[in-house]
């Protein structure tokens, strides 16, 4: 469904992306992992043909990305964080201009609507929309399309945790239709919930990818044993033969309160692999 | 042309909730049919108040509404939101030139209630060019102001050159002799004679100059700039 080749793109001399590699298969939600400024948004830009690459390959829809046709485009939705609502219009008013343009019946406005849960808010005008809100009418006007090829641009960026929830609710079923899905995200939960293969992107390059429980699997080293004491004294085991010797003789004491196994996440893989944490841009030592 | 109809019709819902872009189309041809049939001075030249309101209109309404319109999509990125449902760059321009274009006619078509059956022809003709000439100013603006406030900086100052020159050159000589360079002030001595009969070279020659720098400026614009 998206296959590129070695992408690269620079700005001003300073190299954004370099030699991106990407297999996407269809009917898959594909998720982007990496920290603001990693490359997330110029590569989806790149993808969607709404910014030039300096070299590499790109096809989408099995077509080279520069010679999509506007039939070729009109299969594919694009949310991109940034992008705006028509404030002054109505819910509806919004989609039917967009039900006009790709020339579908404009009752499936209403049903889009109906679907992401803004039936009832209909003829409110966008700009008394609160930010969840927004987001899922956002989310409408690229689902009434019926898309083959989605790409989501930190849809749920700044959500609060129950839009965040209807947001993946609504994702997932997209993907049940058959749609493929390119998602760009910094939160590790979602992307591990929601993704079938994740590529980690970190300065411009593909650090590590595969699907979440893989990668955790893969840097299964970091895995660790949190004992609670009933002395009140927490200790902290690597997971290996010694610390299961040790284990029995604290159990055999009858000193342990609580045990439980840590395993690594996205977030801690990442956190192993670029020394940067996901959701913000400072510089972390790894210990 | 499919797509210049949905941006027509998008504008127009649009327009009747945008109060700013809306007083623009209506304020003059209200003071117009109220000044017209309130006041009534003697020696006051005929049609006073709707040849002087035309000439403000033709260089306010459609530079400000174009120029606002442009940036404020440019800012809240509902244009990149339609440039990537495959509507492409000229489409929305001609939409919403042809939009404004037809609303500020309707305009003027109010203003034209108080002239004589006779001179309506000439005086939509004459509108009709300097409108043309004042939206591709404002799409110009529209153009290079990344924003709404940057769009309102710009179009301030070029509005009121031509929209009060015309004006003030009532007043005074040499304002007079400047502002004939522009074509809002050789609209206002046409709709004076308001007749085919005998119009100037020269004026033909400035309004033709003006309408050739202002689409170039808008090409020239557009070229470097695009809808970004």
């Amino acid at each position: 469904m998206i296959r590129s080749n070695g992408i690269c793109k620079s700005f001003a001399g300073r190299r954004v992306l370099s030699g991106i590699d990407l297999d996407i298969k269809p009917g898959t939600i594909f998720g982007l992992l990496g920290p603001s400024g990693a490359g997330k948004t110029t590569l989806i830009k790149i993808l969607t043909d709404q910014l030039a690459f300096d070299s590499g390959d790109v096809s989408v829809l099995g077509k080279d990305v520069r010679t999509l046709t506007g039939a070729d485009k009109k299969q594919i939705g694009i949310m991109m964080d940034n992008h705006g609502v028509y404030e002054r219009m109505s819910c509806i008013d919004n989609l039917r201009i967009f039900a006009d343009i790709y020339q579908i019946d404009k009752s499936k406005a209403m049903t889009t609507l109906t679907q992401v849960g803004l039936g009832d808010s209909a003829k409110k005008p966008a700009m008394k929309l609160s930010k969840g809100m927004r987001a899922r009418l956002q989310l409408a006007r690229v689902l009434m399309i019926s898309p083959k090829l989605l790409f989501l641009d930190e849809p749920t960026s700044g959500l609060d945790p129950m839009t965040m929830k209807y947001i993946h609710k609504l994702i997932s079923d997209c993907k049940a239709s058959g749609c493929t899905i390119f998602l760009t995200t910094h939160n590790m939960e979602e992307a591990a919930v929601l993704c079938d293969e994740v590529a980690l992107l970190n300065e411009g390059k593909i650090v590590d990818r595969g699907a979440p429980e893989e990668l955790c699997r893969r840097y299964n080293h970091q895995k660790t044993i949190n004992i609670h004491l009933t002395s009140g004294e927490d200790i902290e085991l690597p997971h290996c033969d010694e610390s299961a010797a040790k284990i029995m003789s604290l159990m055999s004491q009858g000193r342990i309160e609580t045990i439980h196994s840590s395993e690594p996440t996205l977030e801690s893989v990442f956190l192993e692999l670029t020394g940067r944490r996901l959701e913000s841009d400072e510089e972390v030592r790894y210990a | 042309m499919h797509n210049i109809g949905v941006i027509i019709k998008k504008q127009l819902k649009d327009t009747l909730k945008n109060k700013t872009v809306l007083i623009q189309f209506v304020m003059f041809p209200v003071l117009t049919l109220i000044f017209e049939n309130a006041i009534n001075i003697p020696d006051m030249p005929e049609l006073f108040f709707t040849k002087l309101f035309s000439v403000m209109y033709m260089g306010m309404a459609p530079l400000v509404a174009v120029a606002s319109v442009i940036a404020e999509e440019k800012e809240k990125n509902t244009l990149r939101v339609l440039t990537m449902a495959n509507v492409k760059a000229w489409e929305y321009l001609a939409g919403i030139g042809i939009y404004v274009w037809t609303i500020c006619m309707a305009g003027a078509g109010v203003m034209a209630t108080t002239l004589s059956s006779g001179d309506i022809p000439f005086y939509l003709g004459v509108m009709a060019a300097g409108f043309i000439i004042s939206i591709a100013i404002g799409a110009c603006i529209g153009i290079i102001a990344s924003n709404q406030m940057a769009a309102t900086s710009l179009s301030l100052p070029v509005m009121l050159i031509f929209s009060f020159m015309p004006m003030l050159a009532m007043f005074n000589d040499k304002i007079e002799k400047i502002a004939g360079i522009f074509y809002t002030q050789q609209i206002r001595e046409l709709l004076g004679n308001m007749t085919f009969d005998g119009i100037k070279t020269e004026t033909m020659l400035v309004v033709a100059v003006n309408a050739l720098l202002a689409l170039s400026l808008f090409f020239a614009a557009f070229k470097r700039k695009g809808l970004e």
